[in-house]
């Protein structure tokens, strides 16, 4: 529980491990380096209220100067390491700069994937996920009449209602048949969907973007593949992120989408660790015949992955179990998934007597695996503590929409 | 200054100088506080953020809204009549606030 501790990568699960450790009583050196200027801050926010004026970069900030202080972690900025030793104990910088460490964890995130077209690399095209991206996003968007949005995965559609209701006219183009495609249910999709329309965006799923048009160096429209142009004086690439495992890989770890972790979050060494979005991980939740393997990109798997590494590190190693939950702010919807549901799990709706709100469970076999829930957070809340504690929710119940879910799990036997 | 007073549910009492502007929750979690939570950064997603607001504060704040209402419903630790999600209490200059921090949060 002594010895130097080092953490690459200053974001939300680097902060998390450094700040456990400390308070798990790790009582060596500490040490959090991160490649961007700033200090940690939390990443939601960038593709909504921080898009939308309404929050600063100090607002975001995971934690206080003074508290990096008082827990002895000695926070570095504006370092990118770029070689790690394993065997030698010591990562090397890009500036050349030497830190040796007794144990390591990497938390290095992952970065938005690039799209393989043509005009990708016009100006205008940018993609989002860091807050210097969210301010030239911001600037941009203050600026043009037509965005389009290419990925209608969380951050594109976050993106999207943000400029929508700033009244920029925006067209999000989707290549699978539904928006969040596998990530939620098509009912949920749908009715993102809709919102989406009704709120004045145009959304084309099922086709795949061509090439980009530019004039005089900038973007000035997508050309879709079956011909149509949609102009565009600004393209957000929301096509999904890739982990940054690349120092991993160099290093001998074994990586194949992410650095392969096992349940206490150790790398195939036995003895790196990695947290986060860059980890490829078990998957901890308790649903019948999970995932084998998963790479979670969640404000709450780089938290609790972070914890559970922090305990390893302290000598007190607990298996990562847990309902994994996220949720999306798009505009006036909240949507809200816990459990990890599979494209072939069963749908049970459960619409809402008050309009815009929604609730869909997702069934395998008999087995209540997730929900995503959309301007319900009364609902979630209910159903994200049933699935960690595996109450069961028997499918004629779910589907019986005068049932209140609330009192139901709460008298129900577990 | 802010100030806000986090009680444990030991009795034993964190003292943290805030900035206007920032939520109770947000300071709590910035400086370490245990037993503030906060996974969703304050977009009433979570309801990890559940503390019991001293009565001499109970009229500092703008009313619970009806997401709040609902979730504190279903919060990890039962509802009181003091019941708050901290991310919604935002803190002005000069203001002294009192919270005690609940059993759990999830
Ligand atoms: C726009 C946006 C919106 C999101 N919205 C939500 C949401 O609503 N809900 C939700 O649950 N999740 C959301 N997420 C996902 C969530 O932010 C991530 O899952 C989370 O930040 C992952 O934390 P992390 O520490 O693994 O990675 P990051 O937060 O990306 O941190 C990794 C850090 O490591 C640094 N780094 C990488 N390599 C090196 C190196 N070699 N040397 C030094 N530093 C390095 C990077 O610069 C970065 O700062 C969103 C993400 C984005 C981008
Ligand atoms: S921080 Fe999530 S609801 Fe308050």
């Amino acid at each position: 529980m002594s010895g130097r501790l080092l953490v690459v990568g200053a974001g939300q699960a680097g902060v998390e491990v450094a700040s456990s450790a400390r308070g798990l009583g790790w009582d060596g050196p500490i040490t959090l380096i991160g490649q961007e200027p700033h200090a940690p801050y939390a990443r939601p926010p960038l593709s909504k209220a921080f898009l939308k004026g309404e929050a600063s970069l100090e607002s975001l900030a995971l934690r206080s100067v003074a508290f990096y202080a008082e827990q002895r972690i000695d926070l570095v900025l504006d370092e990118q390491v770029a070689h790690l030793n394993l065997t030698g104990e010591e990562a090397v910088s890009a500036s050349g700069r030497r830190w040796p460490f007794d144990r390591l964890v990497l938390a290095t995130g992952a970065q938005p994937r690039p799209l393989p077209i043509d005009g990708a690399d016009l100006d205008g095209v940018l993609m989002l996920r860091d807050v210097r991206d969210a301010g030239i996003l911001a600037q941009r968007l203050a600026t043009v009449t037509d965005l389009v949005v290419i990925g209608g995965g969380f951050v594109g559609l976050e993106v999207a209602a943000t400029a929508t209701a700033a009244g920029v006219r925006t067209s999000v183009v989707e290549a699978a048949p539904a928006l969040m495609n596998r990530v939620v249910s098509a009912a949920t999709a749908g009715f993102v969907e809709a919102a989406h329309l009704a709120a004045g965006a145009r959304v084309f799923t099922g086709v795949r973007p061509h090439r980009l048009h530019g004039e005089g160096g900038a973007v000035s429209a997508v050309v879709l593949e079956d011909g149509r142009e949609l102009p565009a004086q600004l393209v957000l690439v929301g096509v999904g992120a890739r982990p940054r495992d690349e120092l991993a890989r160099a290093a001998g770890l074994r990586c194949d989408d992410g650095i392969i972790v096992d349940e206490h979050s150790f790398a195939s060494d036995g003895r790196t660790l990695a947290v986060g979005d860059c980890a490829n991980l078990p998957d901890p939740s308790p649903a019948p015949e999970p995932a084998p393997r998963l790479r979670l990109e969640s404000v709450d798997n780089a938290v609790e992955q972070a914890k559970v590494a922090a305990a390893t590190l302290v000598g007190a190693p607990r298996p990562y179990r847990g309902v994994p939950w996220f949720w999306s702010d798009q505009g006036a919807l909240k949507l809200q998934i816990a459990g990890l549901a599979r494209a072939d799990d069963d749908i049970v709706i459960r619409p809402d007597a008050r309009p815009g709100r929604m609730t869909v469970l997702r069934y395998r076999s008999a087995h209540l695996v997730a929900a995503e829930c959309v301007n319900n957070p009364a609902d979630f809340l209910v159903l994200r503590k049933a699935l960690g504690a595996g109450v069961s929710l028997p499918r004629e119940k779910a589907e019986d929409t005068s049932l209140s879910l609330k009192r139901y799990l709460q008298v129900a036997p577990a | 200054m802010p100030k806000v007073f986090y009680i444990q549910p030991d009795g034993s009492e964190t003292v943290v100088e805030a900035v206007a502007g920032d939520s109770v929750m947000q300071t709590a979690v910035r400086n370490g506080v245990s037993g503030i939570v906060g996974q969703c950064g304050g977009s009433l997603s979570c309801a990890t953020c559940h503390v019991f607001l001293a009565e001499e504060n109970a009229d500092d704040f703008a009313p619970v809204s009806e997401d709040e209402d609902e979730m504190l419903d279903c919060a990890a630790t039962e509802r009181e009549d003091n019941s708050r999600l901290s991310c919604q209490l935002v803190l002005a200059d000069g203001q002294e606030v009192r919270v005690t921090v609940p059993e759990a949060q999830l």
